[in-house]
């Protein structure tokens, strides 16, 4: 069995932080490995370590900057990476759920993978559609926000467990080939050993653009457009208390006596 | 004409609270070029839910009776089939769980874009201008789409539509390929059980991001144990396995209305606010003076934790 697994390289931003146009500002901008995609990932490498999968494949829509971030996902086991990027992806400041569809489903129909895990939702722009998105397109079944994937995958059918509100969940059994979003929280995510990162040096990391996987730029212009970007207006009225650690401390300390928290 | 088909969501019996906030996010885009609100109303009881959904401003509810429990082909195929029939300008979709796993592939079916999470919407009736959130709520966006679109919106945006409306109840006869169903719910489960139940609780000392190791755990649960209270978390903690799940606050954990909730290190993400904002007193410890936590919160500290948090047990021991 082959996975396929999407990594994403998502925007960090710090606590302080400026807005330029439709952007934030570079100066405060970092870089990381999707969270989301860490964990679909790891799920995909257990899958292999149980002997289920004989190939991990990673595939990435990204300029060249982001092959660190692709390398960490290479060095937890991953087998090779398939990186798409393209000129004329550099100028569109937001990639929308269906030029991503598109994107990724060549990328599915060349690898022909008979699982495909995604994150649920990047943690920059959080949509939250891609994978179901990209089941539609390739003909496959799917499972949104999944939080346990049982490792037999017996009959070609994967039992899962969606996560719903309110402390709920959905069991269902989902027929292979299929695309399931993996939750945060179903596995433990591990560190890279140095061992890994070596050889994640070693591993392939493919690099399409977009006429090598068949398509046309027409096809990824983006129907949605970013016009504006603006921080939220604080509601905060919240009373601020200032001071070393033991003046607040002791403020908050007489609130809670006040409130008759504590003797 | 502004047609919307907004589509309800409901589980084990219960039309959830989104159904009746989507009537109203349907009914204010409807009204700007004075279209009409469609619901959609699929698996279930669904004569019982139209009644209880017909309230003011709603047009017409079409009824699918197929299934008891939401299955994703049956809405994708449903929705679909209802797109062509009715022609809406917007198919609107919560933004739950459920509604992920069938908008996006709705939009794509019909080759419409698709704009989630949104908590803003407007139109003119060509293009919609759709307000949400990048970067984990730090920054919001406008975005803005030319004609038909699927739209899904986050829960608590838009209050719940009021009153009795007078729409037509129709069933609507969708034809199901059983074949292309190829997922099937078994069943559900309540989890986060156990000996500790945080809804319960009259102060909680609750535990974020900010704490960054499991080995600092214990500061919290020193402090909760002075002020005799009870410890929580947010997600971050108990994905990592340093607490259990049932210590979980938020939307995929346990509303709480404690009369004390102590915020340490949570940024305030809307998953966590969702659970936890109903709360009497909220004290939030974070360095971060914009952390969103900061807009729901009564009292802030913007200092370190890890100098703060020691300091308040000290005081109380």
């Amino acid at each position: 069995m082959k996975i396929l697994v999407t990594v994403k390289e998502v925007a960090t931003v710090e606590d302080e932080f400026e807005i330029e146009g439709t952007e934030i500002a570079s100066q405060y901008l970092g870089a990381d490995l999707n969270e989301w995609d860490d964990y679909a990932v790891e799920e995909a490498v257990q899958l292999q370590e149980a002997g289920l999968a004989d190939e991990v494949v990673t595939v990435t829509i990204g300029p060249e900057e982001c092959e660190q971030t692709i390398r960490q996902a290479l060095a937890k086991g991953a087998d090779r990476a398939v990186r798409v990027w393209d000129d004329a992806l550099e100028g569109v400041d937001l990639l929308d759920v269906n030029a991503k569809t598109e994107i990724l489903s060549a990328v599915v129909e060349a690898e022909d993978p008979d699982l495909v895990l995604t994150g649920v939702q990047a943690g920059d722009d959080s949509f939250g559609a891609t994978g179901v998105s990209l089941a539609e397109e390739i003909g496959a079944q799917w499972g949104a926000v999944v939080n346990s994937l049982e490792h037999d995958l017996e009959d070609g059918v994967a039992s899962v467990r969606r996560e719903l509100e309110g402390g709920v969940e959905e069991l269902t059994e989902i027929d292979l080939p299929a695309v399931l979003t993996i939750q945060t929280g179903i596995n433990e995510p591990r560190y890279a050993s140095l061992r890994g990162i070596r050889q994640a040096q070693r591993k392939e990391l493919d690099v399409q653009a977009l006429a090598d996987i068949g398509i046309d730029e027409s096809a990824i212009e983006a129907q949605l457009e970013l016009t504006e970007m603006y921080e939220p207006e604080s509601e905060s009225d919240a009373t601020i208390w200032e001071g070393s650690a033991d003046e607040t401390a002791s403020e908050l300390g007489d609130l809670l006596r006040e409130k008759g928290v504590t003797q | 004409m502004t047609d919307v088909l907004a589509v309800t969501d409901h589980r084990r019996g219960e039309l959830r609270d989104v159904s009746y906030e989507i009537i109203t996010a349907g009914r204010e885009l409807a009204d700007e070029t004075g279209g009409d609100l469609h619901l959609a109303v699929i698996s279930g009881t669904v004569d019982e839910f139209a009644e209880k959904l017909d309230r003011e401003g709603v047009d017409a509810i079409h009824t699918v009776d197929y299934g008891e429990e939401f299955n994703h082909d049956v809405y994708t195929q449903t929705i679909t089939q209802l797109y062509d029939e009715l022609a809406p300008q917007y198919v609107l979709a919560p933004n739950s769980v459920n509604g992920l796993d069938y908008a996006p592939a709705v939009a794509n079916e019909l080759d419409l874009p698709i704009v989630t999470d949104t908590i803003g919407l407007e139109t003119d009736g060509e293009t919609l201008i759709a307000t949400r959130e990048m970067y984990g709520g730090k920054v919001e966006t406008t975005n803005e789409l030319e004609g038909e679109a699927v739209v899904t919106i986050r829960s608590a945006e838009w209050p719940q539509a009021e009153g009795t409306g007078d729409a037509a109840i129709e069933a609507f006869d969708a034809e199901i390929d059983e074949d292309a169903i190829g997922s099937t719910v078994t069943g559900f489960e309540e989890v986060g059980g156990g000996d500790v139940d945080i809804s319960e609780a009259d102060v909680l000392v609750s535990v974020g991001r900010g704490i960054e190791e499991e080995d600092n755990i214990p500061i919290i649960e020193e402090l909760a144990e002075a002020l005799d209270a009870t410890v929580s978390s947010s997600r971050p903690i108990v994905d990592n396995g340093w607490l259990p799940k049932n210590r979980q606050v938020g939307q995929s954990g346990k509303v709480v209305t404690p009369d004390v909730y102590i915020a340490i290190g949570i940024s305030g993400a809307v998953q966590h606010v969702a659970g936890m904002k109903g709360s009497d007193t909220i004290v939030a410890i974070n360095t971060d003076p914009n952390a969103p936590i900061m807009d729901i919160a009564d009292y802030a500290i913007h200092d370190d934790l890890f100098d703060v948090v020691p300091a308040l047990t000290e005081e109380f021991q």
